[in-house]
């Protein structure tokens, strides 16, 4: 079937579904996952070298094959994010960024106030700006004038697990903004992942739902079929929901049983 | 006579004179994918050589490490 492909800082990409690189089992099992998901986008956090150096998680994933996305997990404000971008960059690992401005270490919640502030100075600079954000209308739309390629409103907390916790405000972001709408966070199982798309969403980023499955590899076939078949549903047009039912045979030509 | 200097956050000492070039072949840190900081400041790949580190600079070196 016809569909478009994903297009983020001018780049286009036939997957949607975005996957991370932390707490997998070992590293073998991580690239097998990230073979299996189908992915074309691997998430990174950019970290303090371990000294002596030593093993690189780079060992394991084929840079020309895969969109590196580094994040800025851990920042708690719009200063520390900005600097873990330009890192980032001079790292080499390119100006797509998802970007995270914690706010809270509990619950993990984005603080929106510096992710706006954060997104609007490194749209500026050049950057494409993927921004994790709450699954909130007004600041997808803050977040899009201000420059970002694209906004990523949380389906329920990272590594919760919870699923989509608030579908209706997913679907009035889509549309509130021209961007694409990728969920990130929350996903816990394949339905999940197909929910975000079955919706409308233009992509799913998730890393716990995969890499804590029992079977992580198993899990990142399930998501791409997911998210694949999700976007299909979407695309297809899905029938209305009604209270009663609607038979499905004709109720013309039964044969009469009456004596 | 050595200067001390912070690297990830641990104290080392090191002769004066070190550059940032000097420092990650001491290191051992592999190139591709890292990035440095000094006292706050990116260290653009191509000054490693011309950065000399002094008394109590704070220098960050980092790669990409697993995350969601």
């Amino acid at each position: 079937m016809w569909d478009t492909n994903l297009v983020l800082g001018g780049k286009e990409f036939t997957s949607r579904l975005i996957v991370g690189t932390g707490k997998y089992a070992s590293m073998d099992v991580m690239r097998e996952a990230h073979e299996a998901s189908g992915t074309e986008i691997i998430t990174v956090a950019v970290r303090r070298v371990s000294l002596p150096s030593g093993e690189s998680i780079l060992d394991y994933i084929d840079t020309k094959r895969y969109t590196l996305l580094p994040n800025t997990a851990g920042c708690y404000s719009a200063d520390e994010a900005i600097r873990t971008c330009y890192l980032a960059r001079e790292a080499g690992l390119g100006e797509m960024v998802k970007l995270e401005v914690i706010g809270d270490q509990r619950t993990l919640f984005p603080d929106v106030m510096g992710l706006l502030e954060a997104t609007r100075t490194l749209a500026r600079e050049g950057f494409t700006v993927m921004p994790y954000t709450n699954d909130d209308p007004i600041m997808a739309k803050k977040l899009q004038d201000a420059g970002a390629a694209c906004v990523m409103p949380l389906g329920a907390p990272i590594g919760s697990g919870l699923g989509i916790r608030n579908p209706y405000n997913i679907k009035i972001i889509l549309e509130s903004v021209t961007v694409p709408v990728i969920v990130d966070a929350g996903v816990g199982t394949a339905s999940d992942a197909a929910i975000a798309m079955e919706l409308g969403c233009d992509g799913v980023l998730m890393n716990t739902a995969i890499a804590g499955a029992k079977d992580a590899v198993a899990m990142a076939k399930a998501m791409k079929l997911a998210v694949e078949g999700g976007r299909l549903a979407y695309k297809a047009g899905r029938i209305g929901k009604k209270l009663y039912a609607t038979a499905s045979s004709p109720l013309e030509g039964l044969p009469d049983w009456t004596s | 006579m050595s200067v001390t200097i912070n690297v990830n956050g641990k104290p080392m000492d090191v002769e004066p004179g070190l550059t940032v070039e000097g420092l990650l072949t001491l290191l051992n840190v592999k190139r591709d994918y890292t990035a440095v900081a000094v006292n706050r400041e990116i260290t653009p790949k191509a000054t490693y050589a011309a950065v000399t580190l002094h008394e109590g600079d704070k220098v960050e070196i980092v790669r990409p490490m697993g995350g969601g």
